[in-house]
């Protein structure tokens, strides 16, 4: 293993350093936190019955839901007062409805918030119930519902569930951390999907930079039979979803199509732990470990965080941001966002808080492309971002859908590599989000 | 925190180091060997031209541009020595000059500058001092190469190039064309100072081998097979095409110029391929003893047909029917 290969990618600096060594480390629960009703793709949640403004409520509490099959659950992650509810900062952009809790430091579980019982008498069916009511998302970033991928629909029979502990995003190292530390959760969780799912195999994907992640993971699944690691190249985007699909198990997703029409479901390794965590205790998802770095921290750290935890609170934990940060950014630094301050929550999807300094932010004017192909080469799926580019620049968005524009992940690959600095990545999202509204008309 | 000064703009956030000028530059040193080749072999004369044409296409640039950075993005440098590079090694220095403004002016800036040029600017400068003074670059005006002879006036004695005849291509062997010791162009007589500033392209990955491996590959091919067998047999003859004359040159620096060829993968190889028929089609069977700055051009002109024709088929995608 780890012969296979995908083409295109790139090879960027990645700084992992900085963190690799940190073991996760708890961050104390913050007085306040501010959780967002929808931090998940799908239907946003309401809270629930009885959820208002002064009522005291327990740690992992359910305090929203929604009754859409795609959407995902939401847990006080302290137990305290409800502050107040209403529109908030969120990491994605817009303000969203969110419920804020003041601590009691009381760290109070909920009753519901019990092991459920013997194990093995669960079906599949009820574990995807305990996976949906423990609010799962997809922890590497994606956010989509755990438990909707493992509701495969019956005609989708699927044999395999891929494991990413790629973690190719430069700079994180959270997922490094959760496999050098919590091996048999992760194992755990990859035994009750493959059971949810009916699957036969399952197979964990990490990058060969990552070689005490790799030998701690091949440790744990000795004497699984159905279980392998498989060591990766270390390439970007080796963990999105099709690249890490295609050299785990050979199989290509369809353009426009999804793993499950493949065979395939992917969860990431957090997610595994987050589901191990939920089935064996009965525990939501309420926290996860964020990685912390960039030149403008202080004193960066991998953390364990409570959901709803002020980003300007876990700047402060880590020594606050240097006199010449410019830049702040939730997620890693080719597929994260761009915040314009630190006063929103973490939420489920955010794997790290990057803040970089004048020297590593890239703010330079773009010239006329040269044709010079890098950006051709280094797309993963093989597209002409160049020409997809220069079709939506000049409003000729039929011309990109033709050039495959809606198979681009925005893995942002042709924008690291271009030496005209034009903003590639950025006009396909434009001509994405064009063709997307011409095509709903 | 000072919230005013953060910097929000779309990913991905880090940006490679590499720039249009740092490309450029890995051109121009990739030309180093073959520049300095041209000296040990046609002395100062060709230091001369080729610092002649590079000032003027940098000047011209920067005149065009009303710029005062005169190196800017490194590409009229490029552009002028590898005009230097197609011309005899002491042409007159009013030759170089218009020469080589018209690479820049003609070839590149009235298409809108760099990046919207069609045609090679360097085979455009030379087209045009072919077509108005062509008494100076074609025919018996070929300097031999005093090796190691810096001073030396090369002028004085001038002969034709080997293409331009069985006798005088049997008067160069293989290995003094590889090294360069022919008659020729001022860059294209070496082979191996070529090859070297190849390998520093492909090492940085500004080249694809698809252009010159087509375009050599097809040279070698029909020189094999239709060139008579006359160089001693029919793959000597074959390999005495892709040494002699300008198809190294061409190949691995005109064909593979990146705004005035093909994007995708499969065009570059058509390309490539392309130019060498063109080049064969000329040499064998056309008036000209030498086809590559015209084959190159030709297909300069088809590169934004070809990129059309060989959109690569996208990740999980399928063929569609046409
Ligand atoms: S951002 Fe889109 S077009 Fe650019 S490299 Fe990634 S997938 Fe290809
Ligand atoms: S990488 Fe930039 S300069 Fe090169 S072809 Fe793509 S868009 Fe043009």
């Amino acid at each position: 293993m780890g012969s296979a290969v995908f083409k295109g990618g790139i090879h960027p600096d990645y700084h992992k350093e900085i963190t690799a060594s940190m073991a996760v480390s708890k961050m104390k629960a913050p007085s306040t936190v501010v959780i967002p009703l929808q931090q998940h793709i799908g239907a946003p949640c309401e809270p629930l019955d009885g959820i208002e403004e002064g009522v005291r409520v327990k740690m992992g509490q359910k305090i929203a839901d929604s009754s859409g099959f795609v959407s995902a659950p939401i847990h006080a992650s302290v137990s305290g007062t409800i502050k107040t509810i209403g529109a908030y900062n969120h990491p994605l952009g817009r303000p969203v409805k969110a419920i804020t809790i003041e601590s009691d430091e009381q760290e109070e579980w909920d009753e519901k918030v019990k092991p459920p019982g013997n194990i093995d008498d669960l079906s599949p069916d009820d574990l995807r119930k305990i996976i949906r009511e423990a609010g799962i998302v997809g922890l590497g970033g994606a956010t989509f519902p755990a438990h909707v991928k493992l509701s495969p629909p019956p005609e989708k029979k699927i044999d395999c569930v891929v494991i990413n502990g790629a973690e190719c995003e430069p700079y994180l190292t959270a997922d490094h951390r959760i496999m050098l530390e919590k091996p048999e959760e992760i194992i755990y969780g990859l035994k009750l999907m493959i059971k949810a799912l009916g699957a036969e195999k399952g197979v964990i994907g990490i990058e060969e930079n990552k070689a005490d992640a790799i030998s701690v993971m091949e440790q744990a699944v000795a004497g699984e039979e159905n279980i392998t690691v498989a060591p990766l190249h270390t390439k970007y985007p080796q963990g999105a979803e099709k690249m890490l699909i295609l050299v785990t198990t050979g199989r290509k997703v369809p353009s426009g199509g999804l793993p499950l029409d493949i065979g395939v479901v992917n969860h990431n390794v957090g997610t595994a732990v987050a589901i191990t965590n939920a089935v064996r205790e009965g525990k939501p998802l309420i926290e996860r470990v964020v990685t912390i770095t960039g030149s403008g921290i202080n004193k960066p750290a991998n953390l364990l965080i409570r959901v709803g935890t002020l980003v300007s609170d876990v700047i402060e934990v880590c020594g606050g941001l240097k006199e010449d940060t410019r830049k702040l950014i939730t997620g890693g630094p080719m597929m994260g966002l761009a915040q314009p301050n630190a006063d929103m929550p973490v939420i489920k999807g955010t794997s790290g808080i990057l803040a970089l300094t004048d020297q590593d932010v890239y703010i330079a004017e773009s010239s006329p492309c040269i044709r010079c192909a890098k950006c051709v080469e280094a797309c993963p799926v093989q597209l002409l971002p160049t020409s997809i580019a220069q079709a939506a620049e000049h409003d000729l968005f039929k011309k990109a859908e033709k050039l495959h524009a809606m198979d681009c992940f925005e893995c942002g690959c042709c924008s690291y590599v271009c030496p005209s600095k034009i903003p590639l990545t950025q006009w396909i999202r434009v001509a994405k989000a064009e063709i997307a509204k011409a095509n709903k008309k | 925190m000072d919230n005013n000064k953060m910097v929000v703009s779309s990913s991905p956030h880090i940006r490679s180091i590499e720039s249009v000028q740092s490309v450029m530059t890995d051109v121009l040193i990739a030309l180093f060997p073959a520049a300095l080749m041209a000296v040990l072999l046609f002395g100062y004369q060709a230091l001369i031209t080729m610092v002649i044409s590079v000032a003027t296409a940098m000047l011209a640039e920067a005149l065009w541009l009303r710029k005062r950075d005169i190196y800017s993005d490194g590409s009229a440098a490029v552009t002028g020595l590898l005009f230097a590079m197609v011309l005899p090694p002491s042409p007159p220095w009013w030759l170089v000059v218009v020469g080589a403004a018209s690479a820049i002016i003609i070839g590149k800036q009235v298409f809108g500058g760099i990046g919207y040029n069609i045609f090679n600017p360097a085979l455009v400068g030379r087209a045009v001092v072919v077509m108005s003074w062509g008494g100076h670059l074609v025919g018996r005006v070929w300097s031999q190469p005093q090796p190691f002879a810096f001073t030396a006036d090369i002028s004085a004695v001038t002969t034709a190039t080997p293409l331009s005849g069985q006798e005088e291509a049997l008067a160069v062997s293989l290995t003094n064309l590889f090294i360069g010791s022919a008659p020729g162009c001022l860059g294209e007589t070496s082979a191996l100072a070529l090859l070297l500033g190849a390998a520093w392209l492909f090492y940085k990955g500004h080249i694809d081998l698809r252009i010159p491996g087509g375009f050599i590959g097809v040279v070698f091919v029909m020189g094999a097979v239709f060139g008579g067998g006359f160089y001693g047999g029919a793959l000597t003859t074959g390999l005495f095409h892709v040494l002699a004359g300008g198809v190294m040159l061409g190949a691995l620096f005109m064909a593979t110029d990146m705004v005035t060829t093909p994007v995708t993968t499969k065009g570059k190889l058509i390309f490539g391929i392309g130019c060498g028929i063109i080049t064969m089609m000329i040499r064998l069977w056309g008036t000209s003893p030498e086809g590559v700055t015209y084959a190159i051009l030709l297909m300069n002109a088809v590169t934004p047909i070809i990129d059309n024709f060989t959109v690569p088929q996208q990740f999980g995608g399928v063929k569609k029917s046409a």
